[in-house]
């Protein structure tokens, strides 16, 4: 099989008070050297997926499988060599970083993850100068971090551990808008290079545009569209879509807030369009 | 950078923490040398009998003739290291059965949960005396008495730790990076836990010399001739004219135990994560 | 809606015009003694009511440090120099206790990492209900149909149902928007926005950005909105200052600063927005 990823009718549930259907039937795949975008309405199911793709999730039905064989579930025993090609980037980037241990050193382990797979080693500092901070902040703590740079410190550590796989779960959310789009670049080019998937998770279409060859948009735990990046953005055929990318607030200065959709969400937006999905 | 561990910010040293530290220190230090400066002989009763304070016997002497001061002092050295053993002895085992029981979770959690909390259940004087039924009254059997009972606070504690932790994205980052699970507890979750149960163990510190005296009070400790406070108060109680006997013992005591739990308490504001940076203030 | 403080009567023209916070000269070192880092070098700021002060500004700036300091949450090893008032009161300087009692009652603050300023093990019911009980002296059931209100107001969900879950069992957005509505819970006068809607999708955000303008229109509340999304910054914030390397290098009115950007810095960042060719064309 050519796929590296393939996600197949993966349904997750949550058994609480009340049953929540997070993720419903959802079906993807990610070939080596591809990134592939998730976007959607909070809450609709995205982290769920991300968690369900590492192994964190057990799938109520469907299979997630990683180079042919399934990805087993993150118990307490220590994950097999050929799984810790798997890596993800936390959505909350503070409680994703050890607050007792120094920035430096939790690359290192990042690093060691990578060597003991037989992937050549590297040094904190190369990453860290990677992800676009001063290499001095090896010997910091997270509590001494500003947001954004917590962030990048969690894609630094993930990358150090040379993922073939690599999940990210709202990487860089925090940081400013020049940073955003060299650190995505910078993401891109890694994932290229060493030929690994990116599932790159964001509600920010106009980044995603940028790095992105296909992108997928969630809603409610289904997919509502699915296809090439370039043509979901510049001519979107779901509803869904359409709002979402109408309501992205344009920085001209004029004070325009962009109209907020009624709290209960039109009932179109819930439909099945079989010809958003998959567009080539 | 800074040393963060080794440094302590000055806001940390607030007025009780130091003078309970100071106090804790100094009895401590008479626990360990007592024996090589008190004195007389805190069994020998050659003095004497019921003499109030003066030059010579600081502190009186009791209904035997034996220098309450030497008693006192020599006192320190049966009570607080075992009171401290008690402690170390409970951490150890407690922690490492609450970090097991949450780390594992399921089946190995609610086998030890519900042991710690049969355990728990057990009024600790009772439990003491049955083991004084069984094994004789002496002063280790009630260690052994006291340790039964109090292993599992810090068992509970840790437990609940360990499962906040558990879900810790970190803590799920170093298991992608294929971490084995005692390198997980290692690295990730026993520094977290560290401060809490530092904090309980000197508050504990208090309670288990009060537990030892107490015990010792009752002839279920300390055996007479022995110089212990407690059962230095207890025999007190037949000579209630001469309040030398008993007012020094029960000072003893009191001091220690308000130093450790200042101790305690400053250390609780240390590691409390409202007294740092703590976002957790939007809740106040 | 940049001419909202254009009022009625005269009166209501000074409460809408004099700042509630006022922040002069401020700056914040961290570090010890010998090593102190300097983070914000002389900022001044002043938040009047019914307007939102928009900070902008580099990944590492200062900008959440400089909110911190408005509430007193800086750790301990900072050195706050310069002034920060709140009406009359000099923030600077003031005891924790003092801060309490403006701390979430007077000044609400919505972190940047919205799940640190929920508690783990407490329901988002109690987080949400204890807060009003206690500052507002609301009845458990009035706070109730209070937290219901404005879990809806910042559209979580099934509201009802929420209060009941744990912060763990919603959505990162999800999340944040529950910090959101504790902030809001009881009636601040200033609230701190610390990038707000960076875990929204741009539907969800719309709605939150509706709700920060109406209560700033509606209630005369001060916003301080921190963001690095221009877009954001462009739709509700009245005023803009730019920050870098713990300096305001920038600040105006927002359509002098999208339009006629005076530092070098602020085109920058204009020319960095993904759609920035977009952004010419409208403002040419
Ligand atoms: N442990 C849980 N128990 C119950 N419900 C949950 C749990 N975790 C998530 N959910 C619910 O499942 C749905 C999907 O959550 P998920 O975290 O996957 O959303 P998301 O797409 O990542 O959203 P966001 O962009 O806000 O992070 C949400 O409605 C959430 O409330
Ligand atoms: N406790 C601390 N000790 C040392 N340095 C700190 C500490 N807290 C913050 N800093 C440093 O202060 C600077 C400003 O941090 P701050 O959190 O205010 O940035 P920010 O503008 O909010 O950035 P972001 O947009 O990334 O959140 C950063 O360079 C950070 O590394
Ligand atoms: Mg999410
Ligand atoms: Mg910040």
């Amino acid at each position: 099989m050519s796929e590296l990823l393939e996600v197949s009718d993966l349904v997750i549930e949550y058994h609480g008070a009340t049953v929540v259907r997070a993720v419903d039937e959802v079906s993807l795949t990610i070939a080596p050297g591809e990134v592939l975008a998730l976007v959607g309405e909070s809450g609709c199911g995205k982290s769920s997926l991300a968690r369900a793709v590492v192994g964190m999730e057990k799938p109520r039905a469907g299979a997630v499988t990683y180079r042919g064989s399934e990805v087993p579930l993150l118990g307490v025993r220590r994950r097999r060599a050929q799984f810790t090609s798997i890596q993800m980037v936390f959505q909350d980037p503070n409680s994703s970083l050890n607050p007792r241990i120094r920035v430096g050193q939790q690359i290192s382990e990042g690093i060691r993850a990578a060597v003991e797979r037989g992937d050549e080693g590297s040094q904190p500092e190369e990453w860290l100068e990677r992800v676009g901070l001063p290499i001095e902040m090896v010997s910091r703590y997270a509590h001494e971090l500003s947001g954004g740079q917590r962030q990048r410190v969690a894609i630094a550590r993930a990358l150090a551990a040379r993922p073939d796989l690599l999940v990210a779960d709202e990487p860089i959310s925090a940081l400013d808008a020049s940073s955003q789009a060299s650190v995505a670049d910078m993401m891109r080019k890694l994932a290229l290079d060493a030929g690994a998937g990116l599932l790159f998770i964001s509600h920010d279409l106009a980044i995603v545009r940028l790095i992105a060859d296909r992108t997928v948009v969630m809603y409610r735990g289904k997919i509502v569209e699915s296809g090439v990046s370039d043509l979901i953005w510049n001519d979107p055929v779901h509803p869904y879509t359409r709002a979402l990318i109408s309501a992205i607030p344009e920085p001209d200065g004029k004070g325009n807030l962009p109209a907020a959709p009624a709290a209960d969400a039109p009932e179109e937006w819930r439909m099945t369009l079989p010809e958003a999905l998959d567009r080539a | 950078m800074r040393k963060r561990w080794l440094k302590i910010p000055a806001a940390w040293i607030t007025p009780l923490g130091v003078i309970g530290a100071v106090i804790a220190i100094t009895w401590v230090g008479i626990a360990f040398t007592a024996r090589l400066w008190v004195p007389f002989d805190p069994l020998s009763q050659d003095l004497p009998r019921l003499q109030a304070p003066g030059i010579d016997t600081l502190m009186g002497t009791d209904a035997l003739g034996r220098d309450i001061f030497s008693r006192l002092m020599t006192g320190a050295s049966v009570t607080i290291p075992l009171a401290l053993m008690l402690v170390l002895m409970s951490l150890v085992v407690g922690t490492l059965i609450g970090a097991i029981a949450g780390y594992f979770g399921k089946w190995v959690d609610e086998l030890l949960m519900r042991l710690t909390d049969l355990v728990m259940a057990f009024p600790t004087v009772i439990l003491a005396m049955v083991v004084a039924a069984a094994l004789g009254p002496s002063l280790f059997n009630a260690v052994i008495a006291a340790f039964v009972v109090s292993w599992p606070q810090y068992a509970r504690m840790t437990r609940s730790i360990v499962l906040g932790l558990r879900t810790q994205n970190y803590v799920m980052a170093g298991r992608l990076m294929g971490f084995s699970p005692f390198k997980t507890l290692r690295v990730d979750i026993a520094p977290n836990v560290v401060g809490p149960i530092l904090v309980l163990a000197s508050l504990d510190v208090g309670t288990a010399i009060l537990l030892l005296s107490g015990l010792s009070f009752l002839g279920l400790g300390a055996q007479p001739p022995t110089a212990e406070w407690g059962s230095m108060i207890s025999a007190a109680i037949q000579n209630f004219d001469s309040w030398w006997i008993g007012l020094f013992p029960g000072l003893a005591i009191l001091t220690v135990v308000m130093a450790f739990n200042f101790v305690g308490d400053s250390l609780r504001d240390i590691f409390d994560p409202t007294s740092q940076v703590s976002r957790a203030g939007a809740r106040s | 809606m940049s001419d909202i403080t254009t009022p009625q009567t005269a009166d209501a023209a000074a409460a809408s015009t004099t700042p509630v916070l006022t922040v002069a000269g401020l700056t914040i070192g961290i570090g010890s003694r010998k090593n102190l880092k300097s983070i914000v070098k002389g900022i001044s700021l002043a938040l009047t009511p019914g307007r939102i002060q928009g900070l902008a500004g580099e990944s590492g700036s200062g900008k959440t440090v400089t909110s911190l300091a408005m509430l007193g949450l800086l750790p301990s090893n900072a050195v706050v120099g310069g002034s920060i008032r709140l009406g009359d009161t000099e923030l600077v300087g003031m005891t924790h206790r003092q801060l309490n009692d403006i701390r979430g009652r007077r000044i609400a603050m919505i972190f940047q990492d919205p799940s640190s300023s929920l508690h783990p093990q407490l329901t988002v019911g109690t987080q949400l209900t204890d807060h009003v009980k206690r500052h507002l002296k609301m009845s458990a059931k009035q706070a109730r149909a209070h937290a219901i209100e404005l879990l809806d107001r910042v559209r979580v969900p099934n509201p009802a149902e929420a209060l009941a879950r744990y912060p763990h069992q919603f959505s990162g957005g999800q999340r944040q928007r529950i910090a959101i509505a504790i902030a809001l819970a009881c009636d601040p006068i200033v609230l701190l926005a610390d990038e707000p809607t960076t875990a929204l999708d741009v539907t969800v955000q719309a709605g939150i950005l509706h709700l920060l303008r109406d209560l700033a229109d509606e209630r005369q509340l001060a916003v301080l909105l921190v963001t690095h999304d221009l877009g954001v910054m462009s739709a509700i914030a009245d005023d803009i200052a730019v920050m870098r390397h713990g300096e305001i290098v920038e600040s105006n009115v927002r359509s002098e600063i999208f339009v006629n950007p005076q530092h070098a810095y602020t085109r920058e960042l204009l020319a960095s927005l993904p759609g920035a060719a977009g952004f010419e064309e409208a403002s040419e």
